[in-house]
């Protein structure tokens, strides 16, 4: 199976690589056979939950160490050693504060948005294969799954904004539908060549389309061809903004809207909607993760001994860190810009990278010298004129240049 | 009767009679939503996996949405008297118990589907993708049409009637924050 | 009550439940939600006979009703809009208020 290393050192590889399978294996076998099924999808909850959630607090974390730094600060240095103990201090101070409630605001429906929050978005990981032989359930339209239930998002995000009877939350509540909707379309356009290539919507599949290796050693993820490449930072820009992460973070907009739907929530209400922005970030980039960067795969036949979930987790990471690069770089876009970008600019862009998947996909029987060569140059032409079209197009009238200051004298 | 069938048939039934009886018309689209929703989880205990999923994802992500952003932009977001309002709600209410009683009895009477199901294996979505490519292209296409007609048919008929495009000046319908500063 | 039948039962309620809304509410939005429901309960019908009758292979039942799932969004987007430009004209969505055309 592993390239490369003696058969001993394979097998204990392959045990170390499906270690919390077999483990869950052996637990739910001890089991009566009429509970087995049950516990199994309880097993695979609780570990989903419980991973995701330290992820959250790990990531919290980093990233107040992260843009403190970007910001030329320390970040938070005074609970525990540099600072690790600071999620367990919000923790704390989270559940014990007061949790307050407008006196207008619409009790039924301001209690129950921050779980319509949260729900869907853990529902969403049951889809997504974190290690070989790791998904929770492989639904045949697994992809689909995860759409449908992000969808719900959007009603929690309304229900907040609604329910809390305040002109900075309706304000935010309508930002984030209209940003939400409009950028929904490219996202889910942009995995459309995966699927058209895949040739199935199981995101199990999906992973297992990109096995192989290309070349003896290079991993043969959508990423390594010229559709994946421009599918993957299309969709990298869609998930930025239905995440809600800045530059996208209108809907919040601290310095304008005083965050939104979430200026009436405090306390644990507050600590759900956090919770559920976080997550929803966590799972946006496992799904591009599976569609574009091979899942649990390794980049190089090299490095296959490392255990698969090791993989799966080094790339989130490496999202995670983008998103945060993004946030402590980029100033927050104007709204009219906001929808110019995801109308104008990322849908064309989405249905062009399809019939460069397409051109991609019929051209691969040509074998003449400089075919591989032809091909990148055809289909990257594709989606790469437009790019440079349209943004000029878009750019058109407009004087970018550095800002100039008019101080009061 | 097995339970998740009651549950989910008392989740549709509860949400859509919230739907047509709320007071607020917001309350009304919400339980509308528990209503879809639980529909789709119906469609899935029949094991028609795709169409479940495509419930929740028109009816929640997309027409739920539409319905709330109609709300606000008509102000309909407190319940008002006029919204409350029935119109002679006797006769309306006698006719649809008429229709819904006559239809159970009717299927009551009728012994239908006394046996189990055919134990079919559940549909793939490769299965329905070629059938939609083969024998039901046509309908796709159509369809295809027919959603690219509503979509400009729908931004032309809500445009401004003051010039098409024209942007809202500040406080008149259509901007909520000048509603809201009413 | 065997399988089919419980879910037929449970759309002819639904749909009832649609109708009294429809014929009872004034408001535009909710009208249009109740049919919606009144639509919904159709599609649960084609689901439930399709998974009971003798050829589930064929699909019919699941065909028909993701038709009728995307007529439904095109259905609600253009009746929203209407409701909207109505909203604009007459500074209603109450169905009686709106009586121009009456004779």
């Amino acid at each position: 199976m592993i390239a490369g290393v003696p058969p001993s050192a394979a097998t204990m590889f392959e045990a170390l690589d499906q270690l919390f399978v077999s483990l869950k294996h052996w637990l739910v076998g001890q089991l009566p056979p009429a509970w087995q099924s049950w516990v199994s999808l309880a097993i695979s909850a609780a570990a989903i939950l419980g991973v995701f959630m330290t992820l959250f607090a790990l990531t919290v974390l980093i990233e107040r160490k992260g843009l403190g730094r970007i910001q030329n600060r320390y970040g938070p240095n005074r609970v525990g050693p540099w600072g690790l103990l600071q999620p367990i201090a919000d923790l704390i101070k989270m559940l014990t504060k007061e949790d307050l409630v407008p006196s207008g605001a619409d009790r039924v429906v301001h209690f129950v948005a921050p779980v319509v929050m949260v729900v869907p978005v853990l529902m969403a990981y049951a889809v997504i294969p974190i290690g070989r032989n790791m998904a929770a359930v492989d639904f045949n339209a697994g992809l689909l799954f995860f759409f449908a239930v992000g969808a719900c998002i959007e009603l929690a995000v309304f229900m907040a904004g609604w329910s809390s009877r305040n002109k900075y939350s309706l304000l935010g509540g309508m930002r984030a539908i209209a940003q939400m909707i409009s950028y929904e379309l490219p996202l889910i356009l942009s995995t459309l060549p995966v699927v058209m290539l895949a040739g199935s919507l199981s995101l199990v599949d999906i992973t297992d389309a990109q096995a192989g290796h290309s070349g003896g050693w290079l991993a043969r993820w959508h990423v390594f061809t010229p559709w994946g490449l421009a599918g993957l930072l299309l969709f990298t820009v869609a998930a930025t903004a239905e995440s809600n992460r800045a530059p996208f973070d209108l809907p919040e907009g601290e310095s304008e809207i005083i965050a939104g739907h979430l200026v009436e929530y405090s306390g644990i209400k507050y600590a759900l909607f956090f919770i559920g922005e976080y997550l929803g970030m966590f799972a946006v980039s496992a799904l591009g993760i599976t569609l574009f960067l091979g899942g649990w795969r390794a980049p190089v036949i090299w490095l296959e001994w490392v255990p698969s979930y090791m993989w799966f987790f080094l790339k989130l990471g490496g999202f995670v860190a983008l998103f945060i690069w993004l946030r402590g770089t980029l100033p927050r876009l104007r709204a009219d810009h906001l929808m110019n970008l995801a109308w104008k600019f990322l849908l064309p862009l989405v249905l062009l990278n399809a019939v460069s998947a397409a051109l991609w996909h019929y051209t691969a029987p040509w074998t003449f010298v400089g075919a591989g060569l032809a091909r990148w140059l055809l289909c990257g032409s594709l989606v790469g004129v437009p790019y440079v079209l349209l943004g000029r197009r878009l750019f058109a009238g407009q004087h970018i240049g550095p800002r100039t200051y008019r101080m009061a004298a | 009767m097995d339970i998740a069938f009651l549950i989910t048939a008392a989740a549709i039934l509860a949400g859509a009679a919230g739907a047509m009886a709320a007071r607020s018309v917001v309350h009304c689209a919400l339980c509308g939503v528990v209503a879809f929703a639980s529909l789709a989880v119906a469609f899935l205990q029949l094991r028609a996996e795709f169409v479940g999923f495509a419930q929740l994802l028109v009816y929640v992500g997309a027409v739920a949405i539409l319905i709330v952003v109609a709300l606000l932009l008509t102000r309909n977001f407190e319940a008002t008297h006029e919204a409350l309002s029935f119109r002679p709600w006797a006769l309306g209410l006698a006719i649809a118990l008429l229709v819904s009683g006559a239809v159970v009895s009717a299927i009551l009477g009728s012994g239908l589907g006394v046996g189990a199901p055919p134990s079919a294996p559940p549909p793939t979505v490769k299965a329905i993708g070629d059938l939609l490519m083969t024998r039901y292209v046509v309908a796709l296409e159509a369809m295809g049409v027919l959603l690219t007609v509503a979509l400009i048919g729908a931004a032309l008929v809500a445009l401004r009637e003051n010039g098409p495009g024209r942007p809202a000046k500040p406080g008149e319908q259509g901007s909520v924050a000048g509603r809201l500063e009413e | 009550m065997g399988e089919l039948a419980r879910y037929l039962v449970l759309a002819a309620l639904l749909f009832g439940i649609g109708l009294a809304g429809v014929l009872t509410r004034r408001n535009a939005i909710v009208v249009l939600i109740g049919i919606e429901l009144m639509l919904n309960a159709a599609n649960l019908n084609f689901i439930a006979f399709w998974r009971h009758g003798p050829h589930p292979e064929a699909l019919t039942g699941v065909m028909f009703v993701l038709f009728a799932i995307a007529i439904a969004a095109a259905e609600a987007a253009v009746g929203l809009a209407l409701v909207i430009a109505v909203y604009r004209h007459y500074r209603t969505t109450n169905l009686d208020q709106i009586e121009e055309m009456k004779g």
